[in-house]
């Protein structure tokens, strides 16, 4: 795993210095023309905001960046100067921990409960509707959900307040805990949670159904019968417990998707979270930006990978050696 | 006997949403690549008729400069399907020969490509190709492809290399090597006809992802696409305010449900061809 976070980081290393169009050496010619500065100046300016000396030998600058990064340094952003990276992700990343946070939990546990009932009730109607609506949400993009929920519920139906529809809560209102901003932020959510249960949902159904049919044959729930143990107990300890198993390890899988789909997403409904600020930083050119939030998205999913697989082991007696 | 294709229509036709499947795919291909031989390219800037709704005349109304929607639809999926099909092609040759290289020679080898394959299978992909799209220009769709196929590939790879390590072990590869036959004629002629079906679902969905991709970055604008493109009509729909007016939905919506069932043919069409290759799906 740390190799991982390793490669990764040094991959974003090069490719922000080896680039034909080097954004460090973009940036001191920028700065030189439109400024007017000297190339001492502008190289010394570029210098502090990537937080590295350019006239250092390659492997020099590694090192320092390497340093920097284990002291959770990332530079200064380019478009908004003199703001550090990591102070600015710091206000962004709580909106996108909530949102896509509560949205994989609502997720998986609305497919689950869905995928069960889909399995208890095999062949009828429900399961039919149920699993057809589950193949056609899965099969369409997330951005394309998040567009059709935005132009029919906030544009044309009104159900939901168009202002409830940009930003993560209203301009007017102080971030603080009181129940008024609370409220708020929960209302600016919903619509990107919404969008990321639908396009998540489906998939959850459809492999809880075939886990819980197939742990239905298994022969410890016949066993399980045998012994008169309630219908109650067996599904949810026997049935439930072994079918969910082999869902946790997807969670991490289905993380790394919310996050990737979130910065499309949260464009669109303007949620000011990491997905919003890598899209945003893109746009502008903000490179020192854009590697941060990059590798922060990036070693969070690692990570979760990392825990699924030990959460694995620890809920699995099997697989433990 | 029945020959080889009626038995394949046979098959699909037992799995209703698969061959219904089958068919959106055949009538989007068919609208798209050959449609625009009858249908001439429109795209002439019409200031009266701008953002019109549904008539006669335009089908599905105009968009932003006064220009038929329809029309955009119908030239619009060339450029999305080329895209997705050579992405699906470079993906599932690099999975096909890396998995097979994997799965024969063991080793070192094998440790060295599964965990590339892992690492690139846990990086995000999306956030990775807007990062790269702020470096690299993609002046031509080829190039875009070949990104999406050189990152697509470690998924199909793995179940690949799981199959091929399988069917090392079975008898009929065995007798070949007992004749001496050689790796290569193993590999080619042996091990890889026997998992077809793996091969072809796999290309399936990596052109299902690849689509996801790209629109997704024409959306954001980080993809400079000049010619019509479901997806650029959805970057302008959604940019040029045609979300805002009921008459206009259209230009938004059009694109929007082209990408979902063209999405949702592929995958319905990749799960029929699962009960078509494989026997034991079947039923009676």
């Amino acid at each position: 795993m740390l190799f991982v976070i390793y490669v990764v980081v040094t991959f974003t290393f090069f490719l922000i210095r080896l680039m034909p169009s080097n954004p460090v050496e973009v940036y001191i010619e920028d700065l030189m023309t439109n400024y007017a500065m000297s190339y001492d100046q502008a190289k010394n300016l570029a210098a502090s905001l990537f937080s590295y000396d350019i006239d250092r030998p390659l492997w020099l600058q590694y090192l320092d960046y390497m340093k920097n990064l284990l002291h959770g340094d990332l530079g200064k952003s380019i478009v908004s100067s003199n703001m550090s990276v990591s102070k600015m992700m710091a206000t962004f990343i709580p909106w996108t921990i909530f949102s896509v946070g509560s949205a994989l939990l609502i997720s998986f546990f609305l497919g689950v409960i869905l995928g069960r009932i889909m399995a208890y009730k095999r062949g009828s109607v429900l399961d039919h509707t149920l699993t057809t609506l589950a193949s056609i949400v899965t099969a369409i993009p997330s951005y394309l959900i998040a567009l059709i929920l935005l132009v029919f519920i906030g544009i044309h139906l009104k159900i939901i307040p168009l202002k409830y529809l940009r930003g993560a809560y209203s301009p007017g209102i102080k971030p603080g805990f009181n129940l008024k901003f609370i409220l708020d932020a929960i209302a600016h959510a919903v619509m990107p949670v919404t969008t990321y249960v639908i396009s998540t949902v489906g998939s959850w159904m459809l492999s809880m159904k075939s886990n819980t049919l197939n742990v239905l044959g298994e022969d410890y729930i016949l066993a399980a019968k045998a012994r008169g143990l309630r219908e109650g107990t067996i599904t949810r300890k026997y049935v439930g417990k072994n079918a969910m198993l082999p869902l946790v390890t997807s969670l991490a899988i289905s993380m790394g998707f919310v996050f990737g789909g979130s910065v499309i997403i949260e464009n669109i409904f303007s949620y000011r979270g990491m997905g919003w600020l890598l899209s945003s930083s893109i746009s502008t050119r903000d490179y020192t930006v854009m590697q941060g939030v990059f590798l922060v998205i990036t070693i969070s999913v690692v990570l979760a990978n990392f825990i699924a697989e030990l959460l694995y082991a620890k809920l699995d007696p099997r697989i433990r050696r | 006997m029945k020959s080889g294709i009626k038995l394949f229509f046979y098959h699909l036709r037992k799995n209703k949403v698969g061959f219904a499947g089958f068919i959106v795919l055949l009538a989007l291909i068919f609208m798209s690549y050959i449609l625009p031989y009858f249908v001439p390219l429109d795209m002439e800037t019409r200031v009266n008729e701008i953002f019109k709704p549904p008539s006669w005349k335009h089908p599905l109304g105009t968009d932003f400069q006064g220009r038929d929607i329809l029309n955009q639809i119908i030239h619009g999926g060339k450029d999305v399907m080329n895209v997705a099909f050579m992405a699906g092609l470079i993906s599932t040759a690099i999975a096909v020969s890396l998995g097979a290289v994997s799965g024969f020679v063991g080793g070192k080898v094998d440790m060295v490509l599964t965990s590339i394959a892992d690492i690139i299978l846990t990086i995000p992909h999306f956030p990775l190709l807007a990062v790269l799209a702020a470096f690299i220009d993609f002046k031509s769709s080829v190039g875009l492809a070949t990104l999406l196929g050189l990152l697509s590939w470690p998924g199909a790879m793995r179940s690949i290399r799981a199959q091929v390590l399988s069917l090392k072990e079975r008898d009929f590869v065995e007798a070949a090597r007992v004749l001496d036959l050689g790796t290569g004629h193993i590999v080619f002629k042996e091990i890889i006809p026997n998992m077809m079906n793996y091969i072809v679902m796999n290309m399936i969905f990596s052109m299902r992802s690849a689509v996801y991709s790209q629109v997704g970055l024409i959306i954001l604008g980080f993809v400079p696409f000049t010619s019509t493109n479901w997806g650029v009509m959805i970057h302008y729909a959604w940019s040029r305010g045609a979300i805002f007016f009921k008459g206009s939905l259209m230009y938004l919506l059009a694109p929007i449900a082209m990408i979902a069932l063209f999405q949702w043919s592929l995958v319905s069409f990749a799960r029929a061809l699962e009960g078509v290759f494989n026997p034991r799906l079947r039923g009676e």
